[in-house]
């Protein structure tokens, strides 16, 4: 069913409560490969587009493990192992003196995995992507909200797609060109 | 729904921004400012003069580079001067961004949605503004990558016991975390900018700095998940990043630095003078560029609640000091507040007094809280007293320590100050440049505040 040349159908709509209600909607009919576009976050919406899997979270986890972890064992290794330096008879594994940079280090690191993860997880820098061929796709970054119907969806069909489509009442429906 | 404008607020009280915006005119309102206010003779006329302000730290560092630190007044027993006074002054000040961008964030504080964007801006700029008096203080700064800890030919490592290795980490960390907070938090912005801009110049540069951002709902969903963790993580960093810089003074020995109070004294420090600068700076703007209906006097109020509430945490302080200097017993700490009460330094402790204690008390009357120019007035004094409090701190406890043999005093130079108006001016100029290249207010957050974004009903459909 696949067409090369169509990215996917994109409808557009007014308000957040049609999106996300058209969304559920679209989702239900039995369409898997969808997504919703919004000028700020909906709350809601990610889950009637059936997108439940958010990795963010776990990126930051290990982020700052990694980052705690390497602080701790670069000051031990420094105090105790290559460069002991006896200052004022303290011991060389003064423990209490190296929480202050592991936990520096431990926010820094997790900080730039949350920026850095979201951003490679979106698939971010993306200098291309066909939805902004819908000239009216630039709303969609001021009040209009979007759905749009990928056509590698095994259930897309050109005509019948479209005709689903506009069963939900949007403003307009366009094709995307890839 | 949609022709509800009212916005769902506590009663009585004014709302956090105007009744009679949509999302078109928001988006409109912000992103013109950037994109086709005309560039005013005003505008022109104030970077005039801020710019050549930044050109007197040039001239002031130039000369600092050639010369050395002696062109400063700092001498033993003051060794630490107006370096580390501006230093930890423009610190506290940064903090304020900070608070009110993660710490609100986390409260579900929703009147931050409108102020965050400045507030993040002027942590930047203030911190990059200290970070110059510890280098430009370390005498030779061309070196000041020592401070890192790096595998290098002198087999040398940094000592991790030294709070002043700490404050590398604190504060390098802070400046890293709010660049990246801030700027995640202008990706959406940057795209409604692209997909406003009428120069195709103009849009490929914000086109560029958005990366692509399309506001998918995947997108989202990611987006605020690292946005509310990043919060959560610079909620601890920043109360660390001033609990630290005070471990610099607390872990010496020095009377009037070798207190416990100092860590929550500091951070309360940092807020009240961070609170006052967001005042100084908003009420200007929010008067110039019309935005009295997103920066309402909702904020202005709390924001000087705010200043009052840390304002006592200060004066708390203060009193605890003058409290251990007569339980201590110790004659040290006793001299010390005679000292900072009939010493060589007593008007700047008068000063101060005045300055973060009594006079911030008519904060209290709402008559003062409501009006700008009062605000701004007191917020000004605020910053004064603040700056008071460090050369307290570092000066008036360095001129007098244990040996009345090691007494001495410290007299800035005309080079002390050209440094410290310098970057009084550098932080202007980046301010300036901000309000006109990017959106000074959170568009994308400010339209979660219309109750048109709200979808409660729906998903309640759904279970």
């Amino acid at each position: 069913m696949s067409d090369t040349s169509t990215y996917g159908l994109m409808a557009e709509f007014d308000s957040a409560k049609e999106l996300v209600a058209a969304a559920h909607k679209t989702h239900e009919a039995g369409y898997q490969k969808i997504d919703a576009y919004s000028p700020f976050p909906i709350e809601g919406l990610a889950e009637a587009i059936g997108f439940h899997k958010n990795r963010v979270p776990l990126v930051v986890l290990i982020g700052g493990l990694i980052g705690g972890i390497s602080a701790y064992a670069l000051q031990y290794w420094v105090a105790v192992i290559t460069y002991p330096v006896n200052i004022g008879g303290r011991p060389y594994h003064s423990w209490p003196s190296f929480i202050i940079v592991t936990f520096e280090l431990t926010i820094l690191f997790a900080g730039l995995s949350a920026a850095i993860g979201m951003l490679v997880l979106n698939g971010l820098p993306m200098p291309y992507h066909p939805v902004f061929n819908v000239p009216e796709f630039a709303k969609a970054s001021d009040n209009k909200f979007f759905l749009v119907v990928f056509s590698s969806d095994p259930k897309y069909d050109a005509t019948r797609t479209r005709s689903f489509l506009t069963g939900l009442a949007p403003r307009m429906v366009a094709e995307v060109p890839s | 729904m949609a022709t509800n404008t009212q916005i769902p607020v506590a009663d009585r009280r004014v709302p956090v921004i105007a009744p009679g915006h949509t999302f078109s005119t928001i988006t409109e309102k912000i992103s013109n400012i950037v994109l086709s206010r005309p560039v005013s003779l005003g505008w022109i006329f104030g970077f005039l003069i801020v710019f050549s302000m930044m050109n007197v730290l040039m001239m002031a560092l130039g000369y600092l580079f050639i010369k050395g630190t002696g062109i400063w007044g700092i001498n033993i027993p003051i060794g630490w001067g107006f370096a580390i006074v501006n230093f930890v002054w423009w610190i506290g000040i940064g903090h304020a961004g900070t608070l009110i961008s993660a710490i609100l964030c986390l409260l579900r504080q929703s009147w931050r949605n409108s102020i965050n964007r400045f507030a993040e801006a002027m942590t930047l700029f203030a911190v990059a503004c200290a970070g110059i008096f510890p280098l430009a203080h370390m005498g030779r700064p061309w070196l000041g990558y020592w401070l890192f800890p790096y595998p290098n030919t002198m087999n040398y490592w940094p000592n991790f016991r030294s709070p002043l290795v700490w404050d590398v980490f604190a504060v390098s960390t802070y400046f890293t975390i709010s660049l990246v907070f801030w700027f995640v938090g202008l990706i959406p912005d940057l795209a409604t900018l692209r997909d406003r801009a009428e120069s195709p110049l103009v849009r490929r540069i914000y086109g560029l700095l958005a990366m692509g951002w399309r506001g998918s709902a995947r997108h989202w969903h990611r987006y605020e998940t690292a946005y509310l963790l990043l919060a959560g993580l610079a909620t601890p960093l920043v109360l660390s990043v001033h609990t630290v810089v005070s471990f610099d003074f607390a872990v010496g020995i020095v009377p009037g630095w070798h207190t416990t109070i100092f860590p929550p004294y500091f951070v309360a420090g940092a807020i009240y003078s961070g609170f006052a600068m967001v005042l100084c700076l908003a009420i200007p703007i929010r008067a110039i560029y019309g935005l009295q209906d997103f920066i309402t006097m909702r904020h202005l109020e709390n924001a000087a609640k705010v200043m009052l509430a840390t304002g006592l945490i200060v004066a708390y302080g203060y009193g605890m000091e003058a409290f251990m200097g007569w339980y201590s017993g110790s004659q040290f700490d006793s001299f010390l507040l005679w000292n900072r009460f009939h010493g060589p330094y007593r008007l700047s402790y008068m000063a101060l007094l005045a300055c973060n204690i009594f006079i911030p008390q008519v904060l209290w009357f709402k008559k003062f809280r409501v009006s700008t120019g009062w605000l701004w007035l007191i917020s000004f004094v605020v910053l004064v007293g603040m700056w008071l409090e460090r050369f307290i701190i570092v000066v008036v406890s360095l001129s007098r320590d244990f040996l009345t043999s090691s007494f001495g005093m410290y007299y800035p130079t005309k080079w002390d100050w050209m440094t410290f108006a310098g970057t009084i001016g550098m932080f202007l100029t980046a301010m300036w440049l901000f309000v006109r290249i990017l959106p000074m207010i959170s568009i994308f957050e400010l339209r979660t505040l219309l109750p048109e974004s709200q979808v409660h009903e729906a998903a309640e459909v759904k279970q």
